[in-house]
């Protein structure tokens, strides 16, 4: 087995691990389960993002979605539903409405994928990833994303500040 | 055979930041397979033909169950020295009987925790109970794969490295969820919510803290980090301006909040909830939690010592002293021992009084940093001898300025309390 056959093995091994368990998140009927699945996911995800040379994208994937939002989530079930037997109801009437959806994103996908000038994978040399950061932070700070990185940490400054506004506001209330 | 231990160390993994990505491969090339073809029961093709990546790979798989091997060891270890440290600070001799000055007391207790029923709780969550002690202890040891142990010492130079370290470390709050939720007790439910409302709102002052060495140093990569430490103690990040000084103190306050570790040990309180999160587990699921404890007290000291006290680099430059591997786990374990010191000192703090540390002081403090150190690098692009005086006369004059108002402060009495009569 040449090293191309063992990417190419954890490679899918990545990407059965991803679509096995978001299958799983929509059919498991524990929402704690599914949200533990969930994980798994956007581990998978990571994974596959290491294959496209994106180390930090890969890392910054693991750190937002695991470690803030899914905790989030899993804050908001603790927090509501504290009960082990809380079950979910998983309908079959929304398959044709959620497959329709399911398809328009593949389209989308396919032509994200289809209009992209090149790709790089992983080298077969087994030479090092190059840094992605420095591009990143060129990009961001001076080249042409920089407007709408502006604009989205105000969007957040805003979200911040209303949500700390809402949650003052209650407490004076209670008083 | 000790010859050839440092034969290994001191060959294989020794290369330059550039080529760190292919030492497993090297390894390979050079010394697994020449081995092969000195083995009596291989076949004489097989070495020949036998692929460099499946050989890279086993080297990697190798160096992996040596090193999860070997890094148990540091908790068995911290273990001990965290009882003789409390048992010296409260005037006791802790354990004494078992082995030499008690020295085999945490291997009898490993045996013990083998040995113990493994209890689940029937009315619990099976699965997810089964499945939190790993996700916690793989957590706590990938991060070790990036920590720096010295020259071309680590597992893998990551562009990312501390970056990674970050991630992997935040997803330990998700084996804590999964633990207290898993066991269906009330204990368990509240020490898991306080510990992840815990870690992740001090993660953000650690991770500003990180970014203040990030933006001095201009890379993630750990040898990188280390290697602009390398002119001696003055260039310790810790000393190079005056805010790194100060973000030292806010990494590490933070990175014992972190760990769970008195006084930020809310979601284990013993007199209020019985151990937290790991309340309901025996055996040797509650030995990985108390195992992964340990491991990433160390791994936050290391990430420390590599930071900001200047990693396996030494004192003085160009020489060895306090340096290397010996030094670097020196220094670690230093920071381990002001860990323990302070768990036996403070008393816990209330849960308001620790949201209140890291969002009213931490943070502010960290933003402060980072606004000081990118007006610093604008003064002072490179580092001199003249930005070096200027930083430790700044911090010399901070820390007799903070001694003499926090001294004043704290030598007033306090004000007599209303008795709840």
């Amino acid at each position: 087995m040449e090293f191309a056959g063992i990417k190419s093995l954890i490679f899918y091994a990545f990407a059965l691990l991803t679509v096995a368990s978001a299958v799983l998140v929509v059919t498991v009927r524990n929402i704690v389960h599914a949200a533990f699945s969930l994980m798994i996911t956007l581990f998978g995800v990571a994974g596959l993002y290491v294959f496209l040379q994106a180390d930090f994208l890969a890392a910054t994937q693991v750190i937002v979605y695991v470690g803030g939002i899914l905790v989030l989530i899993l804050f908001g079930v603790m927090m509501t539903s504290g009960r082990l037997q809380m079950r979910i109801q998983i309908e079959r009437g929304q398959l044709i409405l959620g497959g329709l959806v399911a398809l328009l994103i593949l389209l989308l996908l396919f032509g994200v994928i289809s209009n992209t000038p090149h790709w790089e994978g992983i080298k077969d040399d087994g030479s090092t990833l190059e840094p992605t950061t420095r591009t990143i932070g060129e990009m961001i700070m001076q080249g042409e994303f920089l407007l709408p990185f502006e604009v989205v940490s105000i969007l957040l400054l805003v979200a911040l500040i209303g949500a700390a506004l809402i949650s003052r506001k209650e407490v004076r209330d209670e008083e | 055979m000790f010859d050839q231990i440092q034969q290994i160390i001191s060959n294989s993994p020794r290369v330059s930041s550039e080529a760190t990505g292919n030492w497993a491969e090297e390894f390979a090339r050079n010394r697994l397979i020449p081995i092969l073809e000195h083995l009596p029961f291989v076949p004489a093709g097989v070495a020949e033909h036998f692929p460099v990546s499946l050989g890279t790979i086993l080297v990697m798989f190798g160096a992996c169950g040596i090193f999860v091997a070997i890094v148990p060891l540091i908790p068995l270890v911290l273990v001990l020295a965290e009882r003789k440290v409390s048992a010296q600070i409260q005037n006791r001799t802790g354990p004494m009987r078992v082995g030499p000055w008690g020295t085999l007391q945490t291997l009898a207790d490993g045996v013990k925790l083998i040995f113990k029923e493994d209890f689940i709780p029937p009315q619990g969550d099976k699965l997810l109970f089964v499945f939190a002690p790993y996700i916690i202890f793989a957590c706590s040891f990938a991060a070790f794969a990036a920590i720096p142990f010295g020259q071309g010492i680590l597992i893998s130079d990551f562009n990312i490295g501390i970056f990674y370290i970050m991630a992997i470390s935040s997803v330990v709050v998700m084996g804590v969820i999964m633990a207290g939720w898993s066991s269906n007790s009330k204990w368990s439910l509240l020490g898991a919510l306080r510990s992840a409302a815990q870690i992740v709102s001090y993660e953000i002052p650690l991770g500003l803290s990180i970014l203040v060495v990030v933006m001095l140093v201009e890379s993630l990569r750990m040898q990188d980090i280390v290697g602009s430490q390398s002119e001696g103690l003055f260039s310790w990040l810790i000393f190079r301006t005056p805010f790194t000084f100060i973000g030292f103190f806010v990494f590490f306050i933070s990175s014992i909040a972190e760990v769970n570790r008195t006084p930020f040990d809310l979601p284990e309180a013993e007199s209020e909830i019985v151990a937290g999160f790991h309340t309901e587990y025996s055996g040797m699921r509650f030995a990985l939690f108390f195992i992964a404890e340990y491991a990433n007290m160390f791994a936050v000291s290391a990430i420390a010592a590599t930071l900001f006290l200047g990693g396996w680099e030494g004192i003085l430059p160009g020489y060895d002293f306090l340096g290397g591997m010996p030094g670097f786990v020196l220094k670690t374990l230093f920071l381990v021992f002001v860990m323990m010191w302070l768990r036996w000192t403070l008393p816990r703090l209330r849960v308001d009084q620790l949201m209140n540390l890291c969002w009213k002081y931490l943070l502010p403090i960290a933003f402060f940093n980072i606004l000081g150190v990118g007006i610093w690098g604008l003064i002072f692009p490179k580092d001199s001898r003249l930005s070096i005086i200027i930083s430790m006369a700044i911090i010399v004059v901070g820390i007799i300025v903070t001694y003499a108002v926090a001294g004043k402060s704290l030598s007033k009495r306090p004000e007599p309390q209303p008795s709840s009569a």
